[in-house]
């Protein structure tokens, strides 16, 4: 009844992914103990899940936990093992999907190293205010601006600086928490 | 109750006080306080290994074949090292085992130290967890965490590595609360959704074409499991397939078993899956041995999945009704819910269902063509399993991997859980003789035979020695082709026959091999006398390598050949393998 079926020909399938890919911001709470980063890194390579951003600190002294926020690119078949897998690692505590669970917030902080003088310095600047950029380190033909926001915020003042004498960039990648009172 | 002493001491301490009679392992350096601890004692008996893999699967077969967790010991870099096939091996299969690795002192880590290795980092990604323990005052706990870890939940391999300061420092040995261990982050869910059990149940009571699919989650649910099983059968009047992991929970010998399921199944068990409208998944996880082409695998059926692990569930197929949970505990359910509804098996609504089977049955998928001149290697074993049904003693069989261990799961039949080790998951060649000697040492008076192959069983073969040492009266018993016969085949099937590497042109003669470790060796290559030859190996005494020569390009079949759903199975009968896979296939593995 399925011999319309062309077959593949191989002991493992390669079926045709047809769903689409989306972009997913990850919480994850650990216990911050040695090797815990390199497990939850492992994983993703190991399965082959795609990591876009990652940031990790302990959150908690007290009882030693770390919040790890992760944003990861997949089908939403995948996003569901992800979190699956990452839960079955022993000192992890809880996965939340912000994404798929709506209501959350996200920021990103950059320091961004500008060079130039005259009126391209002067523009560097007009442009830092409206992006509400901080200058952290000035020198007579260079700037350092703390810029924090969301991704696509930094990712627009780094395009408009380009032309400006843009140096060097440093991101921390994405920090993200759930709104309102609860906590994860 | 805290008391003073060394690291070394507390972790024989901590295995006598989980109950640990049994470990295999191999000394060196790094390793030497706690041999010396283990000196000290005659609580825990150390079993002499000849190689580290060897020890592994050792503990494999012994916790499989006793439901205890196995345990192992090894040195610092290769020793560790050497383990690490034994460990993906458990943890693929979910076998419980502890693996104690040493380290070099904490002060040299990271240094190139002679005999150091990264363990930790090394063995990840092949461990349900591992612990490099700094410090001797985390070593009791720990021990302890190591033990629930690998036992609770979805089992699996642990490793401990302990540096050898930590071993020679002393601290307070305690034995904590299993409460006080892992409480937050690690909480396996062992008693499903009642919600879910019920549906389950409600489609199971409208199924006019069901299926049981049983896995390796059946044994490692514990014996009560398949008891549980075998009612819920009873009270359904359901077929019951199983994958090669889960042979014996439900026995061969009960009229509604329809064999193994799967690449190398019978046609009636493959058909049923393929045909059925509801499908129990009990502890099986949708192995690409099993599914063939996912997209048509199982195309009207409405799936129930019971699984301990949840990322199993819907991992490679999608299912209708998850339930995250314990397998006998959720049997338990199901059969309470049942009875609760009605005290009739579905008998007659499913009769038409039985008739389609019968005539599946009716093709005998596993018959071949025998010989009198050669022996047919399914002959072998069937003339195996008729000589050891007249054993008196428990039977335990192991296997290595390959064309012999799918003719051992197809010709050989078991009727109770925990008797029947095997490498399903990762499929390692080398795993049955070391697993014989682990069971062994678990049932000093059982009888245990290696169905092996001569290319896999060369693998270990060092752990005969093993086996002399400790009168260890394995059998193994060797379908001698002279070829990896899988391989082989596969090159039929996807490469035009062009045998690369496949064969092997200086066997050694396995008789004098058996009398050079100080064990028995017997050939037989005439079919005329396999019996008595049969009966040779089982009357001596001691370890046995029994070489049987036998048809050199025997095909494995049935099979669902590369890339084909279930229903397009390929039957003793079908003369040419090599036309069967197409160009793009051959691509592919």
């Amino acid at each position: 009844m399925n011999a319309h079926l062309q077959p593949t020909g191989s002991a493992y399938f390669l079926t045709q992914e047809t769903q689409q890919t989306e972009r997913h911001t990850l919480s994850v709470l650990v216990d911050n103990e040695p090797g815990i980063l390199a497990r939850v890194v492992g994983l993703f390579s190991a399965r082959g899940y795609n990591i876009e951003s990652l940031t990790v600190s302990e959150t908690e002294h007290g009882r030693r936990l770390s919040r790890i926020t992760v944003v990861v690119v997949a089908t939403p078949k995948v996003l569901v093992q992800i979190k699956l897998q990452l839960e079955r690692l022993v000192p992890v505590h809880r996965v939340h999907d912000l994404t798929a669970e709506g209501n959350y917030v996200e920021r990103e902080l950059a320091l961004i190293k500008v060079q130039g003088t005259g009126e391209h310095r002067a523009e560097t600047l007009r442009l830092a205010e409206a992006f509400r950029a901080h200058i952290i380190d000035a020198t007579v033909e260079s700037f350092v601006f703390e810029v924090t926001g969301k991704p696509d915020k930094i990712d627009s003042f780094i395009a408009l600086m380009s032309p400006l004498g843009l140096v060097e960039v440093v991101r921390t990648g994405l920090a993200a928490i759930g709104r309102g009172p609860v906590g994860m | 109750m805290a008391e003073k002493m060394t690291g070394a001491e507390m972790v024989i301490q901590a295995l006598a006080d989980q109950g640990v009679e049994h470990i295999f392992g191999y000394p060196g350096g790094a390793a030497l306080p706690i041999y010396d601890a283990m000196f000290q004692q005659d609580v825990v008996q150390h079993i002499l290994v000849r190689h580290e893999q060897g020890a592994t699967h050792m503990a494999e077969g012994y916790a499989r074949s006793t439901g205890k967790p196995g345990v192992v010991l090894v040195t610092s870099g290769p020793g560790a090292t050497n383990a690490v096939t034994g460990l993906t091996d458990a943890l693929l299969d979910s076998i419980p085992l502890i693996c104690i690795t040493a380290q070099v002192p904490t002060t040299l880590i990271g240094s190139d130290a002679f005999q150091e290795c990264d363990t930790v980092g090394i063995t990840r990604s092949c461990t349900k967890h591992n612990y490099l323990v700094k410090s001797v005052n985390d070593l009791p706990r720990i021990l302890h965490e190591a033990f629930l870890i690998a036992t609770t939940g979805r089992p699996g391999p642990v490793v401990i590595d302990i540096p050898k300061d930590v071993q020679f420092a002393v601290g307070e040995y305690y034995r904590p609360e299993v409460e006080s261990l892992r409480h937050q982050s690690y909480r396996p869910r062992v008693d499903g959704d009642l919600k879910a059990i019920e549906a389950a149940v409600d489609l199971m009571l409208k199924a006019e074409r069901p299926v049981f699919y049983t896995g390796g989650g059946v044994i490692n649910s514990g014996p009560e499991a398949s008891e549980s099983l075998r009612e819920l059968a009873e009270l359904t009047g359901f077929p019951v397939t199983s994958t090669l992991m889960g042979l014996g929970a439900f026995p061969a010998s009960n009229p509604q078993w329809l064999g193994m399921l799967g690449m190398h199944g019978t046609y009636e068990a493959n058909l049923a899956m393929h045909d059925c409208d509801v499908m129990i998944n009990i502890g099986a996880r949708f192995d690409d041995r099993i599914t063939g082409r996912i997209d048509a695998f199982s195309p009207n059926s409405r799936k129930i999945h019971v699984d301990i692990d949840p990322s199993s569930i819907n991992k490679v197929v999608q299912v209708h009704v998850p339930i995250v949970g314990d397998c006998n505990r959720v049997l338990e359910e199901m059969i309470r819910i049942w009875r609760s509804k009605t005290n009739q098996p579905r008998t007659e609504a499913i009769a038409p269902w039985w008739a389609e089977i019968a005539k599946w049955r009716a093709v005998g998928s596993l018959n071949f063509k025998n010989s009198d001149t050669v022996i047919k290697p399914q002959w072998a074993i069937q003339r195996l399993y008729e000589a050891t049904k007249k054993q008196s003693k428990e039977v335990y069989i192991t296997t290595e991997v390959g064309q012999h261990q799918m003719w051992a799961a197809q010709h050989f039949h078991f009727d109770k859980p925990n008797h029947w080790m095997t490498s399903g998951g990762l499929g390692t060649m080398g795993y049955g003789l070391p697993a014989a000697v682990g069971v062994q040492v678990a049932h000093p008076d059982a009888l245990v035979i290696d169905i092996a192959g001569e290319a896999s069983v060369q693998m270990t073969m060092q752990e005969m020695s093993t086996a002399v040492q400790y009168r260890l009266p394995i059998k193994i018993f060797i379908l001698n082709n002279e070829r990896m016969g899988m391989v082989r085949q596969w090159q039929d099937l996807l490469h035009g026959s062009r045998y690369a590497h496949s064969y092997s042109e200086s066997l050694p003669d396995f008789v004098k091999l058996a009398e050079a470790y100080g064990g028995r060796g017997i050939r037989c290559e005439n079919p005329a006398e396999l019996d008595a030859a049969i009966a040779e190996m089982l009357d001596y005494d001691g370890p046995v390598l029994f070489d049987v020569i036998v048809e050199k390009d025997e095909n494995c079949l049935p099979m669902i050949p590369s890339g084909k759903p279930h229903n397009e199975i390929i039957l003793p009968d079908t003369a040419n393998l090599g036309s069967i896979i197409d160009e793009k296939g051959r691509q592919l593995v």
